[in-house]
Order: C-alpha cells, then structure tokens, then sequence
C-alpha cells in the first residue's frame, strides 16, 4: 500500500501518471473504516441509519453522533471523520440559512447538495489543504417535492439515491438494499434500515454499536428528527429480531 | 479627500475628516474602528436616516390567565390613514412556548420575525428538543431593540412576548423600540395601552388570575372597545392562544359591533 502511490501522493494539487488524486483515494479509505451509514427513500419519508461503534463505556449515549438536522426538513449522516462531519454540517447550516435569508422558504435538497458538494469539492484543488474524509447523506421531505436522498463523495461529485450506503460494510448494505422495494410505507421503510444495520453490523471486529437514526417524512410533520422514540424502538426490534440467531449482548442502547 | 465631491461642506482643513467623518488622532497606526454603515457618511450630501415608519399596525393586547396567555391584535396594517393591507397576520407562532404581537413599523417586525425564525430553526438543529423559552426571547429582544435605539437607528416597534415555560407558568411582557420591557398580567401597545389596559385592570379578581373564559371574554370586549375608538384599525382581528395544551394563533375573528350608544353621546 505504501508503495502504491509515492511520489504522487502527498498534495491533493497533484495528479499521479494513471490519472488519480491520491489525497481523494485515501480521504475515500478514511470513509471506508468508519462505522456504516445508510439512507432509504420511501414513498413518504427519507431514513438514515448509523451504526455507530462505540469505543469506550465511558461514552454519554449521545455523544459522537454522525446525524444532522440542517434545517426544518434536512438531515444530514456522515461516515469518515467525524470531526470533519461537524464542520460541514455547520457549513450546510450556514448554506440552508443564507438561502431562507434571500428567498424566505427551506433550501430545495439539490440546490443544498450541489452547494455542499462545491464546498468539498473545492477543498480537493489545493495543496494547502486537504479532502474531507467525508461521505455525506442527506435527505429531506415535504409536500412538493416529496422525499429525496443524496450522497456527496469525498472527491464532491453527488448523487441522487432511491437507497445509498457509505463505510465498513457498504458493499454488504448495498446487497441487502437492492432486495428493498421502492415506495415502502414509513414503518416498513424503518424497519428495514434497521435490520440492514443490525445485518451488516460485525460482532468479531467491533462488539459495541448503537442503533441511530433519522427520519423526516409525512409523519414527522415534515420536521427531521433524530431517534424518535416509537420509531427508533421499531427499527431496533426489526433489527434484533432479524439477528435472533446471532449473539445480540454485545449491543448497547 | 482629494476628490470632495462634498460640495455642501468644504473640508474643515487640509487632510482633514469630512464632515460626519471620524478623524484619526493617532497618526494612522491603528485604524479606526469600523462604524456600522447607518453612522458613516456615503454617497456626495451624506446620510439621513429617518426613524418615520411607512407601513404600521396597530395595538396589540395580552392578557394573561391561569395556565395560559392570549394576544390579540387586528389585522390590517395602515399607510399612514389608509387602510392599505387588511388581512395581515400579526401575531405569530414563534414556537411551541411562545407567541408574539407585533405593532409599529411592520417591515421592522418583519424583519425581527425572519431573525427570530432563524434562531428558531438553530434550536432545532441543536437536536436536543429543547425550544426557546418566552422570557429568553423577550430578554434577547430587549437587548436588540436597546442597542438599536443607542445607535440612533431604532427598530420602530412595540412588541408584545407571550407564552409559558417548561412547566407551565405563564408569561408574558412588553418591550418597546428603547428597548424597555415589563410583565405584567395584562400589557398592551398603541392605543390599547389607554383604553385596554384599565378596563382589564378593573375586571381583575384580587385574589387570583383570570380563568380562559374571562380572558377570552375581555378580548372580546377589548377589541369591540378599540374598533369605536381607535381610528386606524379595522373590525377583524385574530387570537394567539399559549398554554401547556398547545400554542396557536385562532380567527380571523369579527368585532360584534353595536353602534347604537352613539346616539347618546353628545359633543367626545
């Protein structure tokens, strides 16, 4: 690994000879050893999942959230950094903001996306600085437009999702998305982000995980909350459930 | 300094600060603090500010019951004496605690209102389910208002802040464009704070609030009172109501008037 890319590797202004900014890749490794994160579009509402590794007891239960309410209607997961996922957040606050200063209403979720993407983008041009370790999720709903799910890469190209996944276990998260149908009901569409965290979730390699999640949909009143709690239980008990041969002690609520 | 395109005033001398300007005493080693745009002199004969207001509302009346508050105010916002725009909402849903009445120049509240719906919206990203309280806003307004009025650029309204805290008890306060505030069970602006605020007074029970129905009541009567005396306002009005059961602004209700006392009255 170290051999791969020396030489081209140490400013994210400079290409290597096959093509590939280094600094983006390796930003894209640090996303890939953060717990999983994932986002499912549902007929009227968007979810977000996290699987969030805890690693001490000492932890509040709260503490080190990589979810997000950026405006009424806007939530934001991160996996990669979470310190670099604050920072952002904040900028897409800042974003959301400005635009309901010039136009009086919430920030549509594209013209969000593509900000935000700009922003991390920009950050991948100079040697001064470097990428965001970053995989960005965000999802609104309301009345118009309904629900929507982008993903924003470390590079800052985006996209826009019927289901995404970022971190450890994407590749196992997104096989169990491509099973989901389209357009699901609010409670079948928690449910389901629940078991594919509690499925793709590794007992070997990480023992502690909280379950959290955000929702914004019709029955949220259009307002993006974290871990509602009737909802959240569900997703749990969906998850458990799903996992009742495996050994489940090692989960902390 | 060199192009003066003052042509009003001279430069007192050579180097010298235009008028309006701040002169630097000490020989340009620290510059000179920035001073917010409404005090520096712009464009060739300078600035002038007006503290008139072009759009206004009205009075707005709260009073405040045994678990609850309640705020009235009609709904037309004048052009001076006319009577320009007469279905406007002016009182708001802050957030689940807090109601407030705006009277006075109504792009200034307005303009307070998008603030405070912002810092609305930053509770809320904080994800911790706490909104603001009343007596938080009504301090943080106060803050505003008086700094403005210090500033000699003033907001030019009269608010009325209303609502209860996490448990329960009710609030409710005044705060004026200087930038001063009061509680009180009953407050009110314009001129309801003169025809108002003492027939509230009177009906008062000594030894305990108002019940939701008195309230109620009073408001009505109030309104009907205001509509006879008050030459710029109009018959429709709406009714902010803020208790533990929930918070909302109710109507567009209609004064229930009776013009008939008007033949008794000779000469005021």
């Amino acid at each position: 690994m170290s051999t791969i890319g020396t030489g081209y590797d140490l400013s994210a202004s400079q290409f290597s000879p096959d093509g590939r900014v280094f600094q983006i890749d390796y930003a894209s490794k640090a996303v890939e050893k953060s717990g999983t994160v994932i986002g499912i579009r549902g007929k009227d509402a968007v979810v977000l999942a996290v699987e969030k590794i805890i690693t001490s007891k000492l932890y509040e239960p709260d503490a080190g959230g990589r979810i997000f309410t950026i405006e009424k209607n806007i939530g934001m997961a991160v996996a990669g950094l979470v310190a670099d996922g604050n920072y952002v957040a904040d900028i897409a606050r800042q974003e959301a903001a400005n635009y309901r200063q010039q136009f009086e209403q919430a920030i549509p979720l594209k013209h969000l996306c593509d900000r935000v993407a700009g922003y991390v983008h920009a950050y991948t041009l100079y040697s001064a600085v470097r990428p965001f370790g970053l995989s960005i999720i965000l999802a609104s709903w309301d009345e118009v437009e309904g629900p929507q799910l982008y993903k924003i890469e470390p590079s800052g190209s985006s996209f826009g999702y019927f289901a995404c996944a970022s971190g450890k276990a994407k590749q196992l998260a997104k096989t169990e998305m491509e099973k989901l149908k389209t357009d699901m009901r609010t409670d079948e569409l928690v449910e389901s982000a629940g078991e594919i965290i509690y499925k793709v979730h590794d007992e070997l390699k990480d023992k502690d995980f909280r379950f959290e999640m955000g929702l914004v949909g019709r029955v949220t009143g259009g307002l993006h909350l974290i871990n509602p709690s009737e909802l959240t239980e569900k997703a749990r008990k969906a998850g458990d459930a799903a996992n009742k041969e495996e050994d489940s002690d090692n989960e902390t609520h | 300094m060199l192009n003066n395109y003052n042509s009003l005033a001279q430069p007192m001398w050579q180097n010298g600060p235009a008028p309006g300007a701040f002169y630097n005493f000490t020989g340009g080693q620290t510059p000179v603090q920035q001073l917010p745009r409404e005090l520096t002199t712009v464009g060739p004969y300078g600035t002038k500010h007006s503290t008139a207001s072009s759009t206004t509302g009205t009075s707005v009346l709260g009073i405040r019951y045994d678990s609850g508050v309640m705020l009235a105010a009609d709904t037309l916002v004048s052009y001076g004496s006319m009577a320009r725009y007469q279905n406007i909402e002016r009182v708001f849903k802050i957030n689940k605690n807090i109601l407030l009445g705006g009277s006075g120049d109504f792009a200034d509240i307005q303009s307070i209102k998008r603030n405070i719906d912002q810092k609305m919206i930053e509770d809320q990203c904080c994800d911790d389910n706490i909104e603001m309280k009343p007596k938080s806003l009504a301090s943080w307004m106060t803050r505003v208002l008086y700094n403005r009025r210090s500033r000699m650029n003033p907001l030019y309204i009269d608010v009325v802040v209303g609502g209860v805290d996490n448990e329960g008890t009710p609030y409710l306060a005044n705060v004026d464009l200087r930038g001063r505030s009061y509680e009180d069970y009953v407050v009110a602006t314009g001129f309801a704070r003169h025809l108002a605020i003492p027939l509230v007074r009177e009906k008062k029970p000594k030894d305990r609030d108002f019940t939701a129905v008195e309230a109620s009541e009073l408001i009505r009567t109030c309104m009907e009172v205001l509509y006879y005396r008050d030459t710029r306002n109009i018959s429709q009005y709406t009714v902010g109501v803020c208790s533990v059961n929930g918070c909302g602004v109710e109507g567009p209700f209609q004064v229930n008037e009776n013009w008939t006392f008007a033949e008794t009255i000779k000469g005021y």
